[in-house]
């Protein structure tokens, strides 16, 4: 059992969540067993928009291993006001205020979230 | 019962500093070990507590029996990697302080060169993750340098700092390494176009010159009281300031959860904490020992403590007050870019050296020394 099991339980079945505090209401990400403003161990999954902008971003060059091909990590900063480490679909250059939007990606077999940049029709 | 800032570093030792030491992370310890209780005038015999960092491989008992220390009262490790160095200094002090020990040993020994590589992914990404992905490693933050390097995209982003404005900073530590023996890059400093010919390791933050060595090498040092150090043969360093601040929210790695990471608030609380316990401020500082596993922390300490307004560090390592000479020299061993990187240690031995006197590139009339590792940090005094 961990702290993060019900979220990538729901990156699994495409759905990008945060925590809800029972108590109080505040939203956390990353996932912790408790509510730091009111200490209750009582939350639900919060579904996020998955839209938001890039906060920061630099390319992985030979991540893990010297032949893999370079990863655009991103730092978004969601609408809800939690930031999120993920990367940028189909990698290149990102920028600063960049707006985007999640999707879902396997790789190796397992699902992972990434980002796109908005275009007029997302 | 003392006040913490009655206690003092009577002895400080290192290894030499390598990229393959052909021996033991053990026998590092040991010998660095000796080398600081001998410089403290002391016999093993006398120590009577060992501090160390949790990341340490060294087992206490071991370095014990090999030291050949009968009994030890205390023992304790300090968490959060080079950002705990001088906590570990801090807890020695309280265990002094508090009289649970006389003499504490703080060792720190690797072989993080020729061993195990800090600077290397260590864990497989998407590969390795068989079992559901748990961490910021499966997006490809599998170094060092990447994990930082987005906390430090925030600060450049806000105050306009560039890799070359980094690169004076580089320049300046490899000039003070240039002149300090025991720095593996001693008599080779660097101009700022070498430094902006280095390759980019995540670029646009950090180029190669920008990154701390990946070094083998121990660093111990002796803690024990004011008056008892009194009478030990070296010239009396005090511990004026020791303090340490950790913050809710905060992470030693994926420090990307609050509101600005291009600020250090843990990094401006630790100096407040200092300049009350001690009753100094920054001007009274007569220079810096500034832990920077990358180039831009010695830019965000600067203003998180206080001795240059924020965004103003690139003008003040631009005129070169952080020079032998300048306002207030910075890491005047070559830092751990340019001596060695013993996981922030050697940065308190080079504090210690100014204070006695005794550093290579030595600081006129030096009193009172700063020493940060960000999350903890010290002040070391002559009187």
């Amino acid at each position: 059992m961990r702290d993060d099991d019900a979220f990538w339980a729901a990156v699994d079945e495409g759905r990008l969540i945060a925590q809800r505090c029972l108590d109080c209401g505040t939203l956390r990400y990353p996932l912790l067993p408790m509510c730091g403003h009111c200490q209750s161990l009582a939350w639900e999954e919060h579904p996020l928009s998955g839209r938001g902008q890039v906060y920061a971003w630099l390319v992985s060059q030979h991540p893990t291993k010297a032949d893999d091909s370079p990863r655009t990590v991103l730092l978004v900063d969601l609408a809800e006001g939690l930031r999120i480490v993920s990367n940028l679909a189909g990698g290149g250059p990102a920028e600063i205020g960049m707006p985007v939007h999640v999707s879902f990606t396997q790789v190796e077999g397992r699902t992972f979230h990434q980002f796109h940049p908005d275009t007029k029709d997302s | 019962m003392l006040p913490l800032n009655r206690t003092a570093i009577a002895g400080i030792g290192q290894t030499s500093f390598s990229k393959a030491s052909g021996r033991s992370e053990l026998q590092l310890a040991a010998e660095a070990s000796l080398a600081a209780i001998r410089d403290a005038g002391l016999r093993p015999a006398d120590i009577d507590g060992m501090v160390t960092f949790t990341h340490d491989t060294n087992d206490e008992l071991q370095l014990q029996t090999a030291l050949g220390i009968p009994e030890m009262l205390w023992a304790i490790r300090t968490p959060l990697g080079g950002s705990g160095a001088c906590a570990s200094i801090h807890a020695a002090a309280a265990a002094v302080a508090s009289g649970a020990a006389n003499h504490v040993l703080v060792y720190r020994a690797f072989n993080e060169r020729s061993g195990r590589r800090f600077g290397q992914p260590t864990n497989g990404g998407f590969s390795e993750t068989s079992l559901p992905p748990r961490t910021n490693f499966s997006f490809g933050l599998d170094t060092a340098a990447k994990i930082y390097a987005l906390w430090y995209q925030r600060y450049m982003h806000h105050y306009g700092v560039t890799n070359e404005d980094l690169g004076r900073y580089v320049v300046i530590a490899r000039e003070h390494a240039a002149t300090n023996p025991a720095a593996w890059f001693y008599q080779r400093p660097i101009t700022l176009a070498d430094h902006q010919a280095s390759r980019w390791i995540v670029e646009p933050m950090l180029r190669l010159l920008d990154c701390c060595q990946e070094s083998d090498g121990g660093v111990a040092l002796v803690v024990t009281s004011l008056e008892r150090a009194r009478d030990l043969p070296q010239r009396l360093v005090r511990i004026a300031g020791a303090s340490q601040s950790h913050l809710a929210g905060g992470d030693i790695l994926f420090d990307y959860h609050r509101a600005d990471p291009g600020e250090y608030p843990e990094a401006k609380a630790v100096s407040t904490h200092l300049w009350r316990q001690s009753g100094l401020g920054p001007a009274d500082m007569d220079a810096a020992m500034i832990y920077e596993n990358f180039s831009p922390v010695v830019f965000m300490l600067l203003e998180a403590h206080g001795f240059c307004k924020p965004g103003e560090a690139k003008d003040f390592i631009k005129s070169r007050e952080i020079a032998l000479g300048g306002q207030l020299p910075v890491n005047t061993h070559g830092g751990l870019l340019g001596e060695a990187y013993i996981h922030g240690m050697n940065s308190i031995t080079e504090g210690v050296r100014q204070v006695r006197g005794s550093s290579p590139n030595q600081v006129k009339d030096a009193r009172n020394i700063f020493v940060t590792s960000g999350r903890s940090a010290l002040i070391l005094s002559s009187d």
